[in-house]
């Protein structure tokens, strides 16, 4: 059924159409619109068999989801940035417990300085919580996401996390399509958890695990994550065919045949970008883009066969690691191992600064006539500003620009001479 | 409460199964008693969390006609019971981690309420969250409040052993004034725990107005079962804290678990209570009272107070504390106290103690 209305809503609705037991709510923005919105459902009956719980704390949205789940209901919950990482001990748990729960992470940066608008530092310090985590790039996109984030999880047996950007999604008004609870229904049957709390049959779970069978769990859980790839491509295509909707997947692309550059980009920068690279286009500038969908498991075959032989390569991300460089660049660099691809990566669109159409634009120029210097370059940098402190404190100033992560180390050791 | 007994055995103050009649004989010596922690564990001798738990959670399997689940916080409890790939646990039970037992017996009651429903079934299995007074009254605070705030249908006992024991004794917010623990060394100017430090984590519980709160010992297992009974016959949150000595961390005999915690009873050290909805509705009296010093002689955890060295005035102040416990719960008298005791630890900080 077609709506005009906030993402947060069609998140609620399609995570409802999903028939949750439990729906743990902890209040941080942006994700709060969902979590209100399932809380009504519940109150209102339209959700039925299902228990809306208010917690004191996001360490125990985590905590009562993983009791719900572990009892043996499909269980949801949602949080955002600060909240995320107050529940990391109970991240890893899910996980490592392998139970099946679904979590929106309303991407947002991290403080300090506190900051509540988009980039993706959140989701990417789970990076390895052993979570699946899935990236989307439109509210509708989002919303098939988490419908089949649920027939994902429990099919592989471990939690995910689906990745979608603040306030850029989930506060956007857009045209959704939701599917009818007898299509989602048919594509997700009643939960049968393998096993769960029952005092029919006592199981204790949770036990203490020592060197002598630690590893072989952990290698146990990775065979699970790889077992996710083919899993999530098939439920994708059981998705698309029941509903229609091109959503979804490992990755998806977009103009990239013949493309003479690819960019690599995670999350709602992906609609700016197609429109970037549309208008490009008409200048006869070929330029493709490659939604990554799944950055847990990584696609790298996938990925591999996405990029094919195009050989300039730039990852757009939304985050970076400190004191090394792209969070993606090494996932991508191993996909792209021997096809002589130059990789490079943008940073850009940190703490909810906008990525526009001309960011795309710049990014594509740069590559295109080989700009690029080093293998990370921050862009939409204002200069001036960074020079006004670092003139006084260093005697420095950065040229305007594109700022190439080896020409802000090469000041530094202007400075050290 | 369990009824005044007026008679023990000769030299002691324990009430034997022997002295009483079958029907008041604590289920543990009939031979169909549940076991649902059973042998095998890995618990030190004289462990009184073990035998505290396993009278506990068989007076609650009981209860509930063994629709029962358990929710288990990291600690000696949690480790001595589940050795991978073993577990002692007779009974559907989760460990997740230290601080959030609380909040997974929410999600474990959540569960099984939604899915008692869809079945159409009335017999909802109860949860039980448990651990030690660390996962309790420190890390786990948090959820724990909130679990009772919501009146969430979850008993959470707190084995409290007034130390964290499963890391090697360090001090918790249980720890009692003056106790050697690992941070707090019999050393400098005021050896052991510091004093005007602490919470009263049963009262804060009877602050959120929850249907039932009460404290036990293994010094009483009748009434730590006839607690745990009560407990499970309301619904929404409750609250039971058991003393269960720790031979390791208090440095007592392995032998001596049950007499010393006798002794913290008998001498006003910890007061045996329950509560209904913020009100004390009993009391568990003293039978014959002690001065505290027969429960610290017992204990090299309070050594420096015993010794040839002893600071009497020390000996004096827990002595004083002991004796606010007797008066704010009125263990000597025949009362019940109409209003909400004042935590011991308010009156070492105004320093009337």
């Amino acid at each position: 059924m077609l709506k005009q209305i906030e993402g947060s809503l069609g998140i609620a609705e399609a995570v409802a159409l999903c028939r949750p037991g439990a729906v743990c709510a902890y209040p941080i923005s942006p994700q709060t619109h969902i979590v209100e919105n399932l809380g009504k459902m519940v109150k209102t009956g339209k959700l039925q068999d299902c228990e809306f719980v208010n917690v004191e704390s996001e360490f125990s949205a985590i905590s009562v989801s993983i009791g719900a789940s572990a009892g043996g209901v499909r269980a949801y919950t949602a949080t955002a940035s600060q909240g995320l990482l107050y529940m990391v001990e109970g991240v890893y748990n899910a996980s490592g417990l392998g139970l099946p729960i679904v979590m929106t992470v309303a991407s947002r940066a991290i403080g300090a300085p506190i900051n509540i608008w988009n980039d993706h530092s959140d989701s990417l310090s789970q990076r390895d919580s052993g979570w699946l985590q899935l990236f989307c790039e439109s509210n509708q996109d989002a919303l098939d996401t988490h419908i089949m984030a649920f027939k994902i999880a429990e099919e592989v047996g471990l939690p995910v996390m689906v990745c979608m950007d603040g306030f850029v999604l989930t506060h956007a008004f857009e045209r959704l399509d939701l599917p009818s609870q007898e299509q989602v229904d048919q594509f997700l049957p009643p939960y049968e958890p393998r096993e769960f709390l029952d005092p029919k049959e006592p199981i204790s779970m949770g036990g203490m695990v020592g060197p002598e069978a630690f590893t072989e769990l952990r290698i146990l859980q990775q065979r699970k994550m790889h077992k996710a790839l083919p899993i999530i491509e098939r439920v994708t295509k059981e998705y698309r065919e029941l509903t229609g909707h091109h959503s979804g997947g490992l990755l998806d692309c977009y103009n990239c045949d013949n493309a003479d550059v690819k960019l690599i980009i995670m999350g709602s920068t992906v609609g700016t970008a197609k429109d970037a690279v549309d208008e490009l286009a008409k200048q006869g500038i070929k330029a493709g883009i490659i939604s990554l969908k799944a950055f847990r498991p990584f696609p790298y075959e996938a990925l591999r066969a996405a990029i094919g032989d195009t050989k300039n390569v730039v990852i757009v991300e939304r985050h970076f690691s400190y004191g090394a460089r792209g969070i993606l660049y090494p996932e991508v660099e191993r996909a792209l191992r021997g096809t002589g691809a130059q990789i490079h990566t943008a940073v850009c669109g940190l703490g909810g600064r906008a990525i526009l159409g001309s960011t795309i634009k710049d990014i594509v120029n740069y590559s295109l006539n080989n700009k690029f210097s080093s293998e990370m370059t921050w862009f939409d940098v204002d200069t001036k500003l960074i020079n006004s402190y670092l003139k006084d404190t260093e005697g420095v100033t950065l040229p305007e620009g594109p700022l190439p992560e080896d020409v802000l180390m090469d000041t530094l050791q202007k400075v050290r001479a | 409460m369990l009824d005044a007994i007026k008679f023990y055995q000769t030299g002691s103050n324990t009430v034997g199964n022997r002295l009483l009649n079958p029907s008041m004989r604590a289920v543990q010596a009939s031979s169909d008693r549940p076991n649902t922690l059973i042998s095998g564990h890995r618990a030190c001798q004289g462990c009184g969390e073990a035998l505290g738990a396993r009278y506990a959670i068989d007076a609650a399997m009981r209860a509930t006609g063994g629709q029962l689940m358990i929710a288990n916080a990291t600690g000696c409890l949690e480790v001595f019971s589940t050795p991978y790939p073993q577990s002692a646990w007779r009974l559907p039970w989760i460990h997740s981690l230290f601080g959030n037992s609380a909040a997974v017996g929410s999600g474990l009651a959540v569960a099984a309420r939604v899915r008692a429903k869809k079945a159409g079934n009335t017999n909802v299995p109860r949860v039980i969250a448990q651990g030690g007074d660390g996962g309790t009254t420190d890390i786990g605070f948090g959820p724990l409040s909130g679990m009772f705030e919501r009146n969430d249908d979850v008993l959470y006992i707190c084995y409290d052993n007034q130390a964290y024991m499963n890391t090697g004794v360090q001090r918790s917010s249980a720890t009692p004034p003056a106790a050697r623990t690992a941070t707090t060394q019999l050393v400098g100017e005021e050896p052991g725990n510091d004093w005007g430090k602490g919470k009263n984590v049963p009262l804060i519980a009877m602050a959120h107005g929850i249907p039932y709160v009460a404290t036990a010992s293994v010094a009483d297992l009748k009434d730590l079962e006839y607690k745990v009974e009560k407990a499970m016959s309301f619904h929404g949150a409750r609250y039971i804290q058991i003393l269960v000595p720790c031979p390791l961390g208090w440095g007592s005999a392995s032998g001596s678990t049950v007499t010393v915690a006798r002794l913290a009873c008998e001498t006003g050290f910890y007061p045996i209570f329950e509560a209904e909805y913020g009100k004390i509705t009993s009391v568990r009296k003293i039978r014959q009272q002690q001065p505290v010093v027969n429960f610290l002689k017992l204990q090299r955890r309070y050594a420096h107070l015993t010794g040839k060295k002893a600071d009497p005035k020390v000996l004096a102040r827990v002595q004083a504390m002991c004796d606010d416990n007797i008066r704010s719960f009125d263990l000597l008298g025949d009362e019940i106290p109409e209003t909400m005791p004042v935590a011991v630890q308010a009156h070492e900080r105004s320093h009337e103690i």
